[in-house]
C-alpha cells in the first residue's frame, strides 16, 4: 500500500511539476505579443472615440498624425511638464492604474466625494488632443468607474467648445453580457453624440436616466438613455461620467481651457 | 477496433457529442452569435480534446485510479490556458468577445468525457484522434449554429455583409432573436431531429 501511496504522490507532483512550466513559459513568451495588443487596441479605441478610424488603416500611423497626447495635473488643468516624467507616467504607456496605485502619482478619494466608487485616483491624467488643420479639434479624455461587476474603462470626446459630447468609447469592461455589456453597442453609443456635457453656464448638466429620453423635454440635449435591463451598469456610466467631467475629474483642466478660448477670442 | 479514419469521423454524424451524446451546450449557446467565434471555439476545442486525450492516454498505465481525474483536469487546465495565451497573443479582438467561454473549456463536457471514456483504455494516437474528431463533430454543430445565426441574425457571415440591412439602406430585416442564446436552443433541437431521421438508430427508446 505504501508504494502506491508513494506512487501516487509522485505522479501527482510531477504532473502539476510539467502542467506548471508549460502554463508558465507561455505566459511569459506570449506576454510581449499580449501587450503590444493591449496597447493597439487602446489606440485603435482612441481612434474609434474621435471618429477618425476606418477598418483596416493603420492604427499607428493614424495615432502619429492626428492625435497629440498630453499629461495634465487634475488639480490645476495645467500641462506636466516631460521633465517629471517617470515610469508610470509618460506618453508612451501612461497605466491610469498603476499611476492612481502609486504614492506619488494617486491619491485617495474621500469616500463622500467616490461617486465613480474607485477608491483611489491618479492625480495627473493622459489626454488626447485631436488635431485638425485649425489647431485641436477634440479632446478624448480616458474615464472609468464601476458597473455591476466590472471596472468599466472608456474614453469620451469633448468637441473643442468644451461642451458638446462626440463620442464615447467603452474598451474594457466585464458587465453582463447582453445587458450591462450593450455599453459596447455602437447604436447605444452613438446617443451620446451631439449631447451637451455642460450649460451655458458651465455647470455639468449631463445624466444618463434610467428610462428613454423625452425629446419634447427641455432636458433632452443632457439626457442619455439608459440600458434596459441594467440599471446598475446605467448608474455606473452616469456616475463615472459625471464623476471624471465633473469638478473632481476634469473639471479644473476645463476651466483652464475654456479661459484660454475666450482669451482668444 | 475501429479504423484511424472511423475514429476520426464517427463523431461528426454517427456519435456527435453535442447532438447524440448532448455534451458542450452550455459552449454551443454562447459562442455561435458570430462565425468568428464560432470557429475560434471549435478549434481551440478541438485541439485542446485532442492533446488533452493524448497526453492522458500516454500515461494512462501510471495514473492512479484514485487520482485520476485531478490528473486529467490538471492537464486540461494547463491546455485550456495555453490556448486561452495564444489566442489573446493572436487573435485579440477575438479573445475580447469570447472572454471567459476560453477558460470554460476546461469544464466543457467533452474534453473531460472524452478523456475518461477512451483515453483511458485506448493507445495515444487512436486517442488523439478521438479527440480531434469529437472536436470535429462540436465544430460541425458550432459552424452549423454560427452559420444561420449571424446570416439570419445581422445579415452577414464572418463580419462580411451578405443580406443587406434595412438599417443600412438593404432591404433585409434582421431578426434579433437569431442573436439571443436560445435562438441556438431551436437550432440544436433542429439538427438533432435531421440526424435522428436520417439514422433512426440514435433515436432513444422510451
Amino acid at each position: 500500500m505504501s508504494s502506491s501511496f508513494k506512487h501516487t504522490l509522485l505522479v501527482a507532483f510531477s504532473i502539476c511539476f510539467v502542467a506548471s512550466i508549460l502554463v508558465s513559459t507561455a505566459a511569459v513568451v506570449l506576454k510581449p505579443v499580449q501587450e503590444y495588443n493591449k496597447k493597439l487596441d487602446l489606440l485603435k479605441n482612441i481612434l474609434i472615440v474621435g471618429d477618425i478610424y476606418k477598418d483596416g488603416a493603420d492604427i499607428n500611423k493614424i495615432y502619429k498624425e492626428k492625435i497629440s497626447p498630453e499629461i495634465i495635473d487634475l488639480k490645476t488643468g495645467n500641462i506636466v511638464s516631460k521633465d517629471k516624467y517617470d515610469k508610470i507616467v509618460n506618453l508612451n504607456d501612461f497605466d491610469i492604474l498603476k499611476a492612481a496605485n502609486s504614492n506619488t502619482w494617486g491619491e485617495r478619494i474621500p469616500a463622500d466625494k467616490d461617486i465613480a466608487k474607485i477608491k483611489r485616483m491618479p492625480k495627473v491624467m493622459i489626454v488626447y488632443r485631436v488635431m485638425g488643420k485649425e489647431g485641436v479639434e477634440q479632446y478624448i479624455l480616458p474615464i472609468y468607474g464601476k458597473g455591476l461587476w466590472s471596472t468599466m474603462f472608456a474614453f469620451i470626446s469633448l468637441d473643442k467648445d468644451l461642451h458638446t459630447i462626440k463620442g464615447i468609447s467603452f474598451y474594457d469592461q466585464g458587465e453582463t453580457p447582453g445587458l450591462g455589456g450593450e455599453v459596447e453597442n455602437p447604436r447605444w453609443k452613438k446617443i451620446w453624440v451631439g449631447k451637451q456635457a455642460y450649460d451655458l453656464k458651465g455647470n455639468l448638466k449631463i445624466r444618463v436616466i434610467k428610462r428613454k429620453v423625452d425629446r419634447n423635454s427641455p432636458n433632452a440635449k443632457y439626457e442619455v438613455d439608459g440600458l434596459s435591463g441594467a440599471t446598475l451598469t446605467t448608474r455606473g456610466v452616469n456616475n463615472l461620467v459625471r464623476f471624471w467631467l465633473g469638478d473632481d475629474g476634469y473639471g479644473a483642466f476645463i476651466k483652464k481651457l475654456h479661459g484660454e478660448v475666450n482669451e482668444n477670442l | 477496433m475501429k479504423t484511424y479514419k472511423e475514429i476520426i469521423l464517427d463523431p461528426i454524424f454517427n456519435d456527435n457529442p453535442i447532438a447524440l451524446q448532448i455534451l458542450g451546450i452550455c459552449s454551443a449557446l454562447a459562442v455561435t452569435s458570430k462565425m468568428e467565434t464560432a470557429v475560434v471555439m471549435a478549434l481551440s476545442v478541438t485541439l485542446v480534446t485532442g492533446f488533452s486525450n493524448f497526453f492522458v492516454s500516454l500515461i494512462r498505465k501510471l495514473i492512479p485510479s484514485s487520482i485520476r481525474i485531478l490528473v486529467e483536469m490538471t492537464i486540461i487546465a494547463s491546455l485550456v490556458i495555453i490556448a486561452d495565451q495564444l489566442i489573446k497573443a493572436y487573435a485579440y479582438n477575438i479573445s475580447k468577445e469570447l472572454s471567459v467561454y476560453v477558460g470554460l473549456i476546461i469544464t466543457n463536457c467533452i474534453v473531460m468525457g472524452r478523456a475518461e471514456a477512451y483515453a483511458l483504455k485506448n493507445p495515444p494516437v487512436a486517442s488523439f484522434l478521438d479527440g480531434i474528431g469529437n472536436g470535429f463533430g462540436y465544430a460541425f454543430i458550432l459552424i452549423v449554429v454560427g452559420f444561420i445565426r449571424e446570416l439570419f441574425g445581422s445579415g452577414k457571415l464572418f463580419g462580411i455583409s451578405i443580406l443587406p440591412l434595412v438599417n443600412d439602406g438593404g432591404w433585409y430585416t434582421s431578426n434579433g432573436l437569431f442573436l439571443m442564446p436560445p435562438s441556438a436552443f431551436f437550432l440544436i433541437g433542429l439538427i438533432i431531429w435531421m440526424i435522428r431521421t436520417f439514422k433512426p438508430e440514435q433515436v432513444e427508446e422510451d
